[in-house]
């Protein structure tokens, strides 16, 4: 009897990139309901948004670059794409706004360098940067949480005003709108004021961004449980965070932000948890993991400090995303039998 | 059903990484090894061993008796054939041979007679412990005896390797951690005592101290048969070397150097042997059929074979004679069932596929698996990696998997190598936990085949740089010794022309040299002559003197002036 060939193993892995990126969809869960309760129906329009527009700009770029449309369109990472990026647009913004960094992020930032597994840079966070960039004014329109006491819109008027820019009768932009904590500290920090009255702000009015945060770290501890992220980079980056905070605000406590603020103040946790985890883009040796969220969360201190941005999460994920080949390179394991007493020595005989 | 466990060992080292894979063992390791009638022809491959292929020593038309030499070791590295039956030799030609690249080679056709006379035995010997380490090698090498555990790497020159240092602990690997295969299993629990007094021998034989067994604890009735041969031995006879050690059933924990990690915490590095830390790793069926070699003088022409999978009708264990065509076993097994479409040699991780069941059964045939589709999920086509590390996390080497994938598919073998692409063993882990269902270890043993070639090409292209620049070197000395043989002979002529012109010139010194070159010029022809009489009168007195050179120029008179030969030979 004759048997066609296959090569070993000849069992297949319980598991697939869409179970992976399942789990990240599950996991964002939480803080996107909790960001919907906190800030409004304008954060699922965004979603919506750039989901939508992220999942028809892999279809049409699949189309161009003739490849099959199916094993992409179905493994959902473009979908974390979208999704990521949306919850980090404020929650007033123009339907465009999502819409265009979604297509750009798609488009250029995983696209363009071969789709899933070429990108250098997350997607997410280069269309992030490039609506940064490009449209400062819109990417303030961050409405005040609705616990503020501040006026709160319907699903539809919220529609209404991500498509064509209208309120309801009789309401002010300035009445929503409200600056982030982020934005406070730097508007102060700027005029030379005490940043002390900016930091404590969070913990105003009930520390919706308390809440928020809890909720994504929910989701993030069970992307861990599930075995989808890996501990490294979010511990990393935390600590990475609170060491470059203490130490700044050790020397100058009345320029520099509490370390507590910087935790939770804006995009720390979320970006640890599911930004700098996109394997992709990360280092993937374990001791690499630890460099890669280090150098971020010092970086995103660094950058709110001393950069032009309120937020530096971004643009410290893409500087560490650079870095990335040469980080693996050098923290390569020690292979079986280089390590210990066994190999010590062995190097030099290979 | 829940499975029977054995409890694990204390104070074990483990491994990193590994893969918790479902064993599939039962049912064939629930019942007893099966016989199997002979057939009517064997085949045996003059290569089924590491090393170099054995040399037949009968010849077509022989009549031969089972036990009898076939093919002797033709190298240090080499392990003889016996027969497995008695019969006639058929013919010695190309046969197809269990490789995944189904290839053919050199092997011994063996018509069965049916009467399966045994030849003589070699001299048992049940007073072992008289004999030395070599001839108790030797006799393992006169048996045939090779590495049953998969690598068949014969047992002699393991144990010779092993000597100059010394060997502390034996360290017995009943892991068998590949899913399916039970053959081991099963001699464990059928022949416990002939594995205990054959690692006794080999400890005798190696003058190690004590001995490990390593088992996984997914065998409880393997360990508790040991076990109990062990208390047994204890009691009568005082014996206090042995010791069971039960490992996590984590695949491989059977690999040699994973299991060694896992028992005694040390890491043997990819260039060192074993035994340069003073332990010898034997595979269970190894110790056992060295056994059979000594004590009783039996060659190696059997081994157990594990038949199993969804494909079969009747999974079970058989001791096959060595050459039976698979083809046979599985019919003893029950023939195949409805849609089977994949046989392997081995496991589901490290086995081969083969393309046909008319090969033979070889030294290092440890199970039969046929599967169905529904054995194994389906295959999905490979995405692209997504780098989450999956691999890099179980690999029991400790390797970057996704990082070597990278280069292998970019054909950069030197960043392969920086990767320590060879210290990959080859097991299987990645590809089976690769979310993107890479073919990764498929991947790296392409690149390593790329790297061999592009070596072996290198060193051909060296050997043959060297073959020139030698060639060059021999034209240009040739040059210089003719040159050297002409300079000399003009010398001799002009000396012998100045000695006449003096002569001539009536003592007029100072006007030889003037007059030299008309003197030259004038008697060309008669120098010449006198030359070539000079020439001829040297080359008597040297062939007289009895130093006539056979590689030097003939003019080459004094040996003393050729240059130097860098070298040495041509």
């Amino acid at each position: 009897m004759k048997f066609p060939v296959q090569t070993s193993p000849h069992v297949e892995a319980p598991s697939s990139v869409a179970d992976v990126m399942t789990t990240v969809l599950w996991a964002l869960v939480p803080g996107t309901v909790a960001a919907i309760w906190l800030l409004g129906w304008g954060v699922l329009i965004n979603v919506l948004l750039a989901v939508g527009a992220a999942w028809l700009a892999e279809a049409l770029m699949l189309w161009l670059r003739a490849r099959p449309f199916r094993p992409a369109l179905t493994d959902r990472s473009v979908l974390i794409t979208g999704w990521i990026l949306a919850l980090c647009l404020p929650n007033l913004a123009p339907w465009w706004l999502p819409v265009v960094g979604a297509v750009f992020a798609v488009v250029v930032a995983k696209q363009l360098y071969g789709g899933i597994g070429y990108n250098l840079f997350n997607p997410a966070m280069v269309g992030y940067v490039v609506l940064l960039v490009s449209f400062p004014e819109a990417m303030t329109r961050w409405g005040a949480p609705i616990e503020d006491g501040a006026a709160s819109l319907s699903f539809a008027e919220a529609l209404q005003w991500s498509l064509f820019g209208v309120l309801p009768g009789g309401m002010a932009f300035d009445a929503l709108s409200q600056a982030t904590p982020l934005d406070q500290w730097r508007m102060v920090l700027t005029q030379g004021g005490e940043v002390a009255g900016a930091g404590a702000s969070i913990w105003q009015g009930g520390g919706w961004s308390l809440w928020l945060n809890l909720a994504f770290l929910a989701g993030g501890a069970w992307m861990l449980w599930r075995g989808a992220i890996r501990w490294h980079i979010p511990v990393a980056m935390i600590v990475g965070v609170l060491v470059m905070a203490t130490l700044l605000w050790g020397i100058d406590p009345e320029r520099f932000a509490d370390p507590l603020f910087h935790l939770v103040g804006g995009g720390v946790i979320f970006g640890a948890l599911f930004v700098a985890t996109d394997p992709v883009t990360a280092s993937t040796t374990p001791r690499g993991r630890l460099v890669f969220g280090f150098g971020i969360g010092v970086l995103a201190v660094l950058i709110r400090s001393f950069g032009n941005y309120p937020d530096g999460v971004a643009f410290a994920i893409l500087l560490m995303n650079l870095a990335v080949p040469l980080i693996d390179y050098y923290t390569q394991p020690a292979v079986f039998g280089r390590k210990g007493r066994a190999g010590a020595g062995e190097e030099k005989g290979s | 059903m829940p499975e029977a466990r054995a409890t694990v060992s204390p104070g074990l080292h483990g491994f990193h990484g590994g893969l918790d894979v479902e064993p599939r063992k039962a049912p064939a390791c629930d019942r007893p090894i099966g016989e199997m009638p002979l057939v009517d022809e064997y085949v045996l491959p003059l290569h089924m061993h590491i090393g170099a292929p054995a040399i037949p020593v009968v010849s077509v038309g022989d009549h031969v008796r089972r036990g009898q030499l076939l093919a002797r070791p033709d190298d240090f590295i080499s392990a003889a054939i016996h027969a497995p039956t008695s019969g006639v030799i058929k013919a010695i030609e190309p046969r197809g041979l269990p490789h995944p690249g189904g290839l053919s080679a050199q092997s011994i056709v063996l018509a069965a007679d049916g009467e399966d006379r045994a030849a003589d035995p070699f001299p048992p010997w049940p007073d072992y412990e008289d004999k030395s380490p070599v001839e108790i090698r030797s006799r393992l090498r006169e048996a045939g005896i090779v590495g049953l555990g998969g690598a068949v790497f014969p047992t002699a020159v393991k144990l010779a390797t092993a000597n100059p240092g010394g060997v502390e602990t034996l360290v017995l690997n009943g892991a068998e951690c590949e899913p399916y295969i039970s053959c081991d299993d099963r001699l464990m629990q059928e022949a416990p005592e002939t594995i205990i007094r054959g690692a006794q021998m080999m400890l005798h034989a190696v003058g190690a101290a004590r001995c490990l067994i390593g088992i996984e604890d997914n065998k409880p009735r393997a360990v508790e048969a040991l076990q109990a041969v062990i208390d047994r031995l204890a009691a009568e006879e005082n014996e206090d070397r042995f010791a069971i050690k039960v490992v996590p059933s984590i695949y491989p924990a059977g690999g040699e150097k994973q299991l060694i990690r896992t028992l005694t915490g040390i890491e043997v590095p990819r260039n060192r042997h074993v035994t340069d830390y003073q332990l010898l790793c034997l595979n269970v069926g190894t110790v056992a059929n060295s056994w059979h070699a000594v004590v009783e003088g039996r060659a190696l022409t059997e081994r157990v074979v594990t038949v199993t999978g969804g494909g079969v009708a009747e999974p079970q264990n058989f001791r096959v004679r060595i050459g039976t065509p698979m083809a046979k076993v599985i019919e003893a097994a029950g023939g195949y069932t409805e849609g089977v479409d994949r046989l392997l040699m081995g496991g589901p991780m490290m086995g081969f596929a083969l393309h046909e069941d008319e090969v033979p059964v070889v030294k290092a045939t440890n199970c039969l698996l046929a599967m169905r589709p529904v054995d194994r999920d389906p295959a999905p086509a490979p995405q692209p990696c997504i780098r989450c590390s999956r691999c890099s996390e179980a690999c029991p080497a400790d390797l970057l998997p996704q990082q070597l994938y990278w280069y292998a598919r970019a054909q950069q073998f030197d960043r392969s190598h920086d990767y320590h692409l060879f210290d990959c063993i080859e097991c299987g882990v990645c590809s089976a936990v690769c979310p993107s269902h890479i073919p990764l270890v498929q991947y790296f043993r392409h690149a390593k085949t790329e790297i061999w070639s592009a070596e072996r090409e290198k060193a051909k292209a060296e050997h043959a740089r060297r073959r020139f620049e030698f060639h060059n070197e021999r034209i240009e000395r040739q040059k210089a010794e003719r040159e050297a043989a002409l300079a000399k002979k003009r010398a001799a002529v002009k000396a012998a022309q100045e000695k006449a012109a003096a002569e001539d010139a009536d003592g007029d010194k100072a006007g030889g040299k003037a007059a030299k070159p008309e003197g030259e010029e004038k008697s060309t022809a008669a120098m010449s002559i006198e030359a070539a009489r000079a020439r001829a009168k040297a080359r008597k007195a040297r062939v007289q003197r009895g130093e006539a050179s056979s590689d030097a120029p003939p003019a080459n008179g004094e040996a003393s002036d050729s240059p130097e030969r860098p070298g040495g030979s041509s």
